[in-house]
């Protein structure tokens, strides 16, 4: 930005102060993510700088140990089902709550977003409570819906505010020229609002997969995620495959975050009738 | 239209609302007592509490015992006793494997034989106490109360007047942690919404990078990173600025660190989108009417900047007060804050009415917080992005 040719000397000083501090709390808030990477590419046995050399030896330690490899794929199972769960629950609410004309929609809305602000420890702690009672400890399903329920207020929010842009009479012509209510949904509103539905499973699918203490506490010993594993790993041995797994999970996540910051980007452009490149 | 909604509110409603109602309903459930000493809470009900009870109780009690011997409802009552006396559960234990109704004579004299602890009052006092479907017990425990001998309300000894620490340790490093994140998000922000559109998106990114990274991996990063023999220690003895390591992780300060790495961009995000909208003409207003580039700051800029500080600074601090995997992981003993202690006494101790009744305590001012916030600045601010 342009500075005013009037400025005082402290206001110099204050802007460059600024800066700097701007610059040490972006370094602080990158730095973890950007040591730990070259560290899970060290060929030793310790987490230390220098590197003795580089190597892929502890990715090749994840990739086939089978405590690792059996968590991974635990992970995406798990998060898959839960994707598919959140995502066709939350994309009907989303719609139907855009289109309910009644006073207890804030209630509705407020109900969903209920699982945002729990703690995340009370919430395990009382599905443990709960899922004893009902012998549901350790089972798939029971898994399966409370990621779902962690989930859904990411998607119904991020399909809702797709939604905000749609034109409801766009439906209404596809059914006066003919269509089916289904055809209707699948021919018109459904690639309308797809790239909000695309969203929403990226963060169901990111919430399911990093998520940690409901496993913890009514996860059975066998249902061992890749957070579960890492979470075991850090308390008891640290090894660099720790690191490597730590690297694949950040990995994951900001590939598939970026998918969701690009479709965001690409809508707004859209949105505001920018030329789509 | 209801019925697209209906199945996420079922959801919702079966494995989120029961389950967490349920549970803080348990802080003050004591159906277990009246339901297992049926006879005994009858013959209690109708004794002063002083001295010992008559000859009709001692005999409830031996008849109530006998019936759950060899059932799994005797040690889980002994348990459930244990967490208002210690050592009640061998008490009940070993009466329950040893009495005889049918035996003659005296219930009082059998039960004395057993054990002699049936002659001290309190552990008779406790079953009267305790003989009612709800009890305050737990919640009292959690606020270091206790019933006195009297009757009236004391404060508990001090080896187990341990809760009102915590919660005011748990309270004490939310604030700190928020206070750091609005000192250290601030200029962030500031600076941010002070740049082009094309550089704030480029330090948009370097904010939202660790935000997608799970809390998990970040403080695992923070584990390696502030180990004696970590990176940090390495590089602050490389420059010199110490001698040799110091301890940063499992203390305090290893904490502090941490949590406010995972929180700052809750404090950063909804405060850019509110510095975004201050136009600058106004401080530029402000100054060619003569007012000093501090006070232009400060009554000018701040007030407008106000939601978004409020907004990011009570999100930290609501956020803060629940956490659990990053003081298990980076924080010493003395650092666990409530959570640790939900978590404590579901897994450790097995005792689900302190577990329910700290987090009836930990839910309550997590509300209280929301609720004030939502009269200041409303509630639709706080959704980030």
């Amino acid at each position: 930005m342009p500075r005013p040719p009037h400025e005082t000397t402290l206001e110099r000083v204050n802007h460059v102060a600024m800066r700097v501090l701007t610059a040490l709390v972006l370094a602080y808030l990158v730095l973890p993510i950007l040591v730990i990477l070259p560290l899970s590419f060290t060929s030793g046995e310790l987490l230390v700088y220098p590197l003795p050399a580089w190597s892929l030896r502890w990715y090749r330690e994840f990739a086939t140990t089978a405590l690792w490899t059996q968590a991974t794929w635990n992970s995406i199972v798990l998060a898959v089902v839960t994707t598919l769960v959140a995502t066709t629950a939350g994309t009907l609410a989303a719609l139907g709550l855009q289109g309910l004309r009644s006073r207890f929609k804030p209630v509705l809305y407020g109900l969903l977003g209920l699982p945002l602000i729990i703690p995340p420890v009370m919430v395990a702690v009382a599905l443990f409570y709960y899922y004893a009672r009902l012998g549901l400890v350790g089972s798939f399903w029971g898994l399966v819906l409370a990621h779902t329920v962690l989930a859904l207020p990411f998607v119904v929010i991020t399909i809702a505010a797709t939604l905000q842009g749609f034109d409801a009479n766009l439906p209404r012509a596809a059914a006066g020229l003919g269509a089916s209510p289904l055809q209707a949904f699948r021919r018109v509103t459904l690639p309308i609002i797809l790239p909000g539905v695309v969203s929403g499973a990226v963060f169901a699918f990111v919430t399911s997969f990093d998520e940690l203490l409901v496993i913890l506490f009514v996860g059975s010993p066998e249902q061992r995620t890749l957070p579960r594993q890492l979470w075991s790993g850090v308390s008891e041995t640290m090894t660099p495959t720790v690191a490597a797994a730590a690297v694949v999970l950040i990995t994951v996540s900001l590939v598939l975050m970026a998918v969701v910051e690009w479709l965001r980007r690409r809508g707004e452009r859209l949105r505001t009738g920018a030329t789509p490149s | 239209m209801l019925a697209l909604v209906a199945p996420s509110i079922f959801f919702v409603a079966l494995f989120f609302v029961a389950p967490l109602g349920l549970f803080l309903f348990r802080s003050v459930d004591n159906s277990e007592v009246p339901g297992w000493l049926p006879r005994t809470v009858a013959a209690l009900s109708d004794w002063n509490g002083a001295g010992l009870p008559h000859e009709a109780a001692f005999r409830a009690l031996g008849e109530d015992l006998a019936a759950l011997s060899g059932s799994t409802a005797l040690p889980l009552l002994g348990r459930r006793l244990n967490h208002n006396i210690p050592g009640f559960r061998s008490l009940i234990t070993a009466t329950g494997s040893r009495v005889d109704p049918r035996r003659d004579g005296s219930m009082r004299e059998q039960l004395l034989q057993i054990d002699a602890r049936w002659g001290e009052p309190v552990y008779w006092q406790t079953i009267r106490r305790e003989r009612h479907v709800l009890t305050w017990f737990y919640l009292l425990t959690a606020l270091d109360l206790r019933y006195g001998t009297a009757g009236g309300l004391e404060r508990a000894p001090g080896e187990s007047a341990i809760f009102l620490d915590l919660l005011g340790r748990t309270l004490g490093i939310s604030a700190v942690v928020t206070l750091l994140c609005v000192l250290l998000g601030f200029p962030v922000a500031a600076t941010m919404a002070a740049s082009s559109p094309a550089r704030a998106n480029a330090l948009l990114i370097l904010v939202l990078v660790p935000f997608w990274t799970s809390l998990l991996v970040r403080s695992t990063a923070w584990v390696i990173l502030l180990q004696n023999q970590g990176v940090v220690n390495q590089a602050l003895v490389g420059l010199g600025l110490i001698g040799k390591p110091v301890p940063l992780i499992f203390n305090r300060l290893g904490l502090y660190i941490a949590m406010v790495h995972v929180l700052l961009p809750f404090m950063v995000l909804p405060l850019y989108s509110v510095l975004k909208g201050i136009r600058p003409e106004l401080m530029r207003a402000a100054a060619s009417l003569g007012a000093p580039p501090w006070t232009a700051f400060l009554r000018v800029y701040v007030p407008q900047a106000l939601p978004g500080l409020v907004a990011g600074a009570s999100l930290v601090f609501v956020l803060a007060l629940g956490y659990y995997i990053t003081p298990a992981l980076v924080g010493g003993p003395g650092d666990q804050m409530i959570g640790y202690f939900i978590a404590y006494f579901t897994n450790t101790a097995v005792n689900w009415g302190m577990a329910s009744a700290l987090g009836t305590i930990l839910l309550l001012v997590v509300s209280l917080i929301y609720v004030a916030l939502g009269r200041i600045v409303g509630l639709d601010r706080l959704v980030v992005r």
